[in-house]
């Protein structure tokens, strides 16, 4: 569903990403790991569209599409969804309000009629259970004044509200309490289907022991320079990143 | 970065949705002011002698006095015998019913989205509909009139009750106030009068549309609210003028006045044309709008959406007279374009134990200027007076500006006032945030804006609040790519 082929990226000129190639098929489950400013969620932002990081090079191809191509509001319309590992404030604006907007206009693009107030709060109801979350959290202005944890449990709900073909989280993890990476984790299973692929980025194996992924990747310096399955998260975590300098200099 | 914030500067086409012009023959008086043009709308009105000189010795006033320039706001010099100052739709016999209401003119108030009958009926709105100068159709007029509460146009008012507009009209808002406030004084040809008995609480919103149709006609209403003891009123006047090239002056008086323990709530959405985005165009918006808590307990509370007019001049004040009175002023100024916005209140405490509230929201884009300018005087002997002010500005891109003019007088030091001020911009990664979840720019825009003004949107009555937020969104349009 999604191929990306030696992609180049960078800001201000300077290049950050400096040829990924990743593929991604329905159903499956990949891990990104990598030392702090490896380039995992300058990758994040390219897929997602982000226009302050500019495209040097490559191609990314999602469900048959040029993803490059499409506006930032047109690849979460395809399915794309990006949960942040900064997620931003929005004063004033309560997340039920943000939804409601975000899932209508998401159905507008594929061609559904909108959701009515029933129909709406009926979904706000199910994912809410399905990720455990307070709807005091929904009714406050979008994460203002939100705790980090509680941050990336609202990145996890809107998640579940937009049921997105491939979901893509960024650190979604770090803050979160055990309990919470454990709903979270339970969140990510219960959209996960034949369908539906995930890309999670994350500095610890922990989570990877809730979201069993099939691929592990190490990035590293804007490449992957390293790819396996769920038993490198293991190795990494014993052995950390020191070998990749020493495969590097090697290399 | 450069990206986005660039592209914040660029689309900027929003379109005036309500640029039409009705062809309603017009009764009207030659251009330019004397005191003949004085004598003749008097005269179109069938006024009282007392009237007519009130508005000759306003206009001698006025002859004397300079425009203020003391705004922070640039326009080119108001040519006032250019103007002409009456113009009615001509309409020959008196109307009895809303049926018989000149179809033309029912069309434009139906593009306006303004239904006279069923709709608002059911939602409970009562209108006093201004087109021009003349005031053609008041609804609602028997049932409120059962509860002794009067609602019609100013001119009726002054056949009808003489003694009540002569006791109180210019007592808030002296002739002699100022420059516009003169000018209006002497050639207002309608406007709204409500009267609300001794505890009598106005069972629903009153509402006056006000609209400018015929070219080079300047609009001078004069709206007059009178709270007896222990009543309550809820006034909404909404706004919007036709596309046209040459500026049109509009140069309104609002004064209010609540008793003991009575309380008004004066809303106001304007969207008068703004000008397009060359600047060229659009309303002269010069307003003065006063209340009096002339009672113990009473309260005041003035609800403001502004998104038109090329220029907009307007500090709807109260002044605390009573002890334990209570003043508020919310307000959200919108400007895109060329627009031009000096906004802001006056508190004037002068009983004991008044509190004020002030809570501002300025919103710029383009090339645009958004002034706050506040006022909040404490007398000497007002003691314990209360005075919270926020400013917030809010801009989208780089060109435009926010200012924020803060006065404070205080003569009496148990007096409290408080003043906060915050100066953001729309964050590129609020709306990258938004567009991640399916939201395009526009609409991210309006989420923004509306958020960043809630606090006064929530002033609002129900009914308005959804158009007023829609206007912000119209007003936004395309400022942000
Ligand atoms: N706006 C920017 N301006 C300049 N440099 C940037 C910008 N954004 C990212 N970078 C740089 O790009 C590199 C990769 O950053 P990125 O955020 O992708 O790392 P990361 O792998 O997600 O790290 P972490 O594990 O700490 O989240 C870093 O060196 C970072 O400083
Ligand atoms: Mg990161």
């Amino acid at each position: 569903m999604l191929q990306i082929k030696d992609l180049h990226a960078g800001i201000e000129g300077k290049e950050i990403l400096k040829g990924i190639n990743l593929t991604i098929r329905p159903g499956e489950v990949h891990a990104i790991m990598g030392p702090n400013g490896s380039g995992k969620s300058t990758l994040a932002s390219v897929l997602a569209g982000r226009s302050d990081y500019e495209v040097t090079g490559g191609s990314v191809e999602f469900l048959g599409k040029d993803l490059l191509d499409l506006a930032p509001e047109a690849r979460a319309g395809e399915g794309l969804f990006l949960a942040f590992q900064y997620p931003v404030e929005i004063p004033g604006l309560s997340t039920i309000n943000f939804m409601k907007t975000a899932v209508n206009e998401v159905r507008k693009y594929r061609g559904q009629d909108a959701l009515d107030a029933a129909e709406f709060l009926k979904l706000m109801k199910e994912k809410m259970s399905l990720v455990n979350i307070d709807k005091n959290l929904l009714t406050r202005s979008l994460n203002e004044g939100f705790s980090g944890g509680e941050k990336k449990r609202n990145e996890v709900f809107q998640m579940a509200m937009l049921e997105p073909k491939l979901a893509i989280l960024d650190e979604t993890d770090s803050g979160l309490d055990i309990d919470a990476i454990r709903i979270a984790a339970a969140g990510v299973n219960a959209i996960r289907s034949k369908e539906n692929a995930t890309l999670v980025i994350t500095h610890y194996q922990r989570l990877l022991d809730y979201i069993v992924p099939d691929f592990v990747h190490v990035l590293y310096n804007g490449r992957i320079v390293k790819s396996g399955g769920k038993e490198l998260a293991l190795e990494l975590e014993e052995t950390g990143y020191s070998f990749l300098k020493n495969e590097m200099n090697i290399a | 970065m450069n990206d986005g914030l660039s592209t914040i500067e660029q689309q900027i086409t929003s379109d005036y949705k309500y640029g039409f012009t009705s062809d309603l023959e017009a009764d009207q008086a030659p251009k330019g002011l004397n005191e003949d043009i004085i004598r003749f709308i008097s005269g179109k009105k069938n006024e009282p002698e007392w009237m007519l000189e009130w508005r000759l010795k306003a206009y001698r006033h006025w002859l004397k006095m300079e425009v203020p320039e003391w705004a922070n706001i640039k326009y080119p010099p108001v040519d006032f015998q250019d103007i002409i100052y009456y113009s009615a739709p001509k309409q020959t016999k008196k109307l009895n019913s809303l049926d018989e209401i000149d179809p033309e003119l029912r069309r434009t108030f139906e593009k306006l989205g303004i239904s006279l009958d069923e709709q608002k009926r059911l939602s409970g709105v009562a209108v006093d509909a201004v087109i021009d100068s003349v005031s053609v159709a008041t609804t609602f007029r028997e049932q409120l009139g059962e509860l002794g509460i009067i609602f019609c146009s100013m001119s009726e008012a002054i056949q009808e009750h003489p003694e009540l507009v002569k006791k109180y009209i210019g007592s808030v808002v002296p002739m002699t106030d100022n420059f516009y406030s003169a000018l209006n004084s002497a050639v207002f040809t309608d406007g709204s009068f409500c009267y609300i008995p001794k505890g009598v609480r106005c069972p629903m919103e009153l509402s006056t549309y006000f609209r400018i149709n015929a070219q080079n006609t300047g609009q001078f209403e004069r709206t007059l609210i009178v709270a007896e003891e222990g009543s309550y009123v809820s006034y909404l006047e909404g706004c919007t003028a036709p596309m046209r090239d040459e500026n049109q002056l509009h140069a309104a008086v609002v004064e209010l006045i609540a008793m003991d323990h009575a309380e008004i709530k004066y809303s106001t959405v304007q969207n008068w044309y703004p000008g397009d985005k060359e600047g060229k165009g659009g309303i002269y918006n010069f307003v003065t709008k006063r209340g009096i808590c002339a009672g113990v307990h009473s309260k005041i509370s003035w609800t403001q959406v502004e998104t038109g007019s090329a220029v907009t001049w307007k500090y709807p004040s109260c002044i605390l007279k009573g002890d334990h009175s209570v003043g508020e002023f919310y307000s959200v100024a919108v400007t895109n374009h060329h627009q031009q916005a000096d906004t802001g209140t006056k508190m004037i405490h002068l009983g004991k134990n008044t509190r004020s509230r002030i809570v501002s929201k300025g919103i710029s884009a383009g090339v645009s200027h958004n002034s706050y300018r506040g006022l909040v005087s404490v007398a000497k002997n007002a003691t314990n007076a209360r005075n919270f002010s926020q400013c917030d500005s809010l801009l989208l891109g780089d060109r435009c500006g926010a200012h924020t003019f803060p006065y404070i007088e205080v003569k009496n030091n148990t007096a409290q006032v408080e003043h906060e001020a915050t100066t953001s911009k729309i964050g590129e990664d609020q709306i990258f945030y938004c567009n991640q979840r399916g939201i395009d720019t526009e609409t991210a825009v309006a989420l923004i804006v509306n958020g960043f003004a809630k606090e006064v949107m929530n002033q609002l009555p129900m009914e308005f609040a959804v158009e007023a937020q829609k206007l912000l969104a119209i007003t936004l349009e395309g400022s942000v790519g």
